[in-house]
């Protein structure tokens, strides 16, 4: 059964307009695609793509001021938002938008956010779901499948055998629940992408271990994405 | 397990079980659903409340014009004008619902209350009442609770989506919460909040979303402004001890029952009514996007996951 909604789903969220689907939702999926690229990471250059019925609307919805805001680490409330385009400049972000009407393999409410600066790129795809929920539907061409509200840990690492039951095992002597995993890879002993969404956060220390292991190529940790 | 809000009915049966005000088994609900604790709660929905007024305050103050430039000002100029068709809390209340819409629909802060395209009513209507009968915030906060309470049951029975039953779900069920707040403020038994509910759910029935080029603009704006009026009416009616005859559940599920068997060009797909209008497929065109790339049939996209190099 879908999640009740709570007292401050019918007298809330504080956001900013003009649409929790178009404003709201948007300004997640570019705080998560920040938070994927490095919080304090500075962005040299972004190219965002709106896709299908963010496509006719987005200027008219401030989409391209609420992914920007995302990408500037704003929260969904935050007044600056509106001023998005020009703080983004001033930050020395240099940011192209496209149109894409007929992506039909995507969700009605999509948009690709790909991010570059210092030697590193990101790609990240995320889906607008209504009431400012969000689905991040890939991250680099793997298949992620997270909402970003609760703690993410996405782990890239070699594609070997006992690396599933190693993360898990480590997960579970922390005391911390896993709601949902993902596992994608890009062929047999290749890359393979974890996106792990937990209850709980887990300790700094824990999280430097798992990177120190052979098999870790990068591990990201996201918290509840409005905080 | 607490009281769930899936009737009203059911929710008179536990204030009178338990001999409790009206807004108590909201606050039980989320307590126990969603694990909070009472005092944040307040003060959430006092936040909440302060984000409400200042929208109100800023739409009558602060320049309010829309990237589309549908939105221009509106809201000062009904509050400023010299002529009161009505009487000056009629043209305030116009006018402060107008605003903080407005302030939505120009990127600025509100709450979506229940949903950002219906902002502005909760705002216009509290504020108001406020203004007149000097309310004071604790008895404003236990109204946003009550009005908590009938989104919920609505949400339950039917939908508070324009996506799903139109804009009837949107406006009316923020004009059905803020009708209860008002009669609950004014000191109204639960008989009188479920009538005023009842009834201002008759008023708004059918309402569909057309909204203009797809912008939460037009008619939007408007219709929060006669929301507000019809909150207001309602309560009028209900206060005096007028009976809605159909109970507000079936009110609801009325209202559940019109969002399903409505076209899906009246569900928020800008396809329809005043959208698909000869001016209003014009300002589409002039106020979207047009230079939109179309995938031709062999590139509609990788799979994916796709195998490309990370």
């Amino acid at each position: 059964m879908a999640k009740r909604s709570g007292i401050f789903d019918m007298i809330g969220p504080v956001m900013i307009g003009p649409s929790s689907s178009h404003t709201a939702g948007v300004v997640r999926i570019g705080r998560v695609a920040k938070r994927i690229f490095g919080k304090h990471l500075a962005i040299e250059s972004v190219q965002i793509t709106f896709y299908n019925s963010f496509a006719r609307t987005y200027e008219g919805h401030g989409s391209d001021r609420a992914i920007l805001a995302g990408l500037l680490d704003f929260k969904t409330d935050d007044a600056r938002i509106k001023n998005a385009l020009d703080l983004a400049t001033q930050e020395s972000i240099s940011y192209t938008f496209k149109a894409v009407g007929n992506a039909s393999i995507y969700h009605p409410n999509t948009v690709k956010v790909e991010v570059q600066g210092n030697g590193r790129s990101v790609e990240v795809i995320g889906e607008s779901l209504g009431g400012g929920v969000i689905n991040i539907a890939s991250l680099d061409d793997f298949k992620a499948d997270f909402s970003a509200s609760n703690h993410t840990l996405i782990i890239k690492a070699t594609d070997e055998r006992g690396v599933i039951a190693f993360i898990s095992n480590i997960l579970a002597q922390e005391n911390c629940n896993i709601a949902t995993m993902s596992v994608s890879r890009k062929g047999k002993n290749d890359l393979a992408c974890h996106v792990i969404e937990m209850d709980s956060g887990i300790p700094q220390i824990t999280m430097d271990y798992i990177r120190h292991i052979n098999w870790c190529k990068e591990l990201i940790y996201i918290p509840d994405i409005d905080f | 397990m607490s009281f769930l809000f899936d009737s009203f009915e059911g929710w008179k049966a536990i204030i009178e079980e338990k001999k409790v005000s009206l807004f108590q088994p909201v606050i039980e609900y989320e307590i126990n659903e969603k694990g909070s604790e009472e005092q944040s709660i307040l003060l959430g929905l006092e936040k909440a409340l302060d984000v409400m007024f200042d929208a109100v305050d800023s739409g009558l103050t602060e320049d309010m014009v829309s990237r589309s430039g549908m939105i221009n000002n509106g809201a000062k100029k009904v509050y400023n004008h010299g002529v009161s068709v009505l009487g000056e809390n009629f043209q305030k209340v116009i006018a402060r619902a107008l605003a903080a819409k407005e302030v939505n629909s120009c990127m600025g802060r509100v709450v979506a209350a229940p949903t950002a395209g219906a902002s502005g009513i909760i705002p216009g209507v509290l504020y108001t009442l406020k203004d007149i009968h000097s309310i004071e915030k604790k008895t404003l906060v236990e109204a946003l609770l009550v009005s908590a309470g009938i989104g919920l049951i609505i949400d339950n029975k039917a939908s508070l989506a324009g996506a799903v039953g139109g804009c009837q779900a949107e406006t009316g069920s923020a004009a059905a919460m803020a009708s209860g707040a008002i009669v609950y403020c004014l000191g109204g038994d639960f008989l009188q909040v479920s009538n005023a509910v009842g009834i201002t759910i008759q008023c708004m029935l059918g309402l569909v979303c057309d909204p203009v080029a797809g912008l939460v603009e037009v008619p939007c704006v408007v219709r929060n402004a006669s929301a507000a009026a019809i909150a207001f009416s309602s309560a009028q009616i209900a206060m005096a001890g007028v009976d809605a005859v159909i109970p507000v559940d079936e009110c609801i599920e009325a209202m559940g029952e019109i969002g399903q068997s409505m076209e899906e060009r009246y569900k928020e797909t800008a396809l329809g009514g005043l959208a698909a209008t000869k001016t209003g497929k014009a300002l589409s065109k002039k106020i979207l996007i047009s230079d939109i790339q179309i995938l031709g049939e062999e590139e509609v996209l990788p799979e994916k996951p796709s195998n490309k190099a990370c």
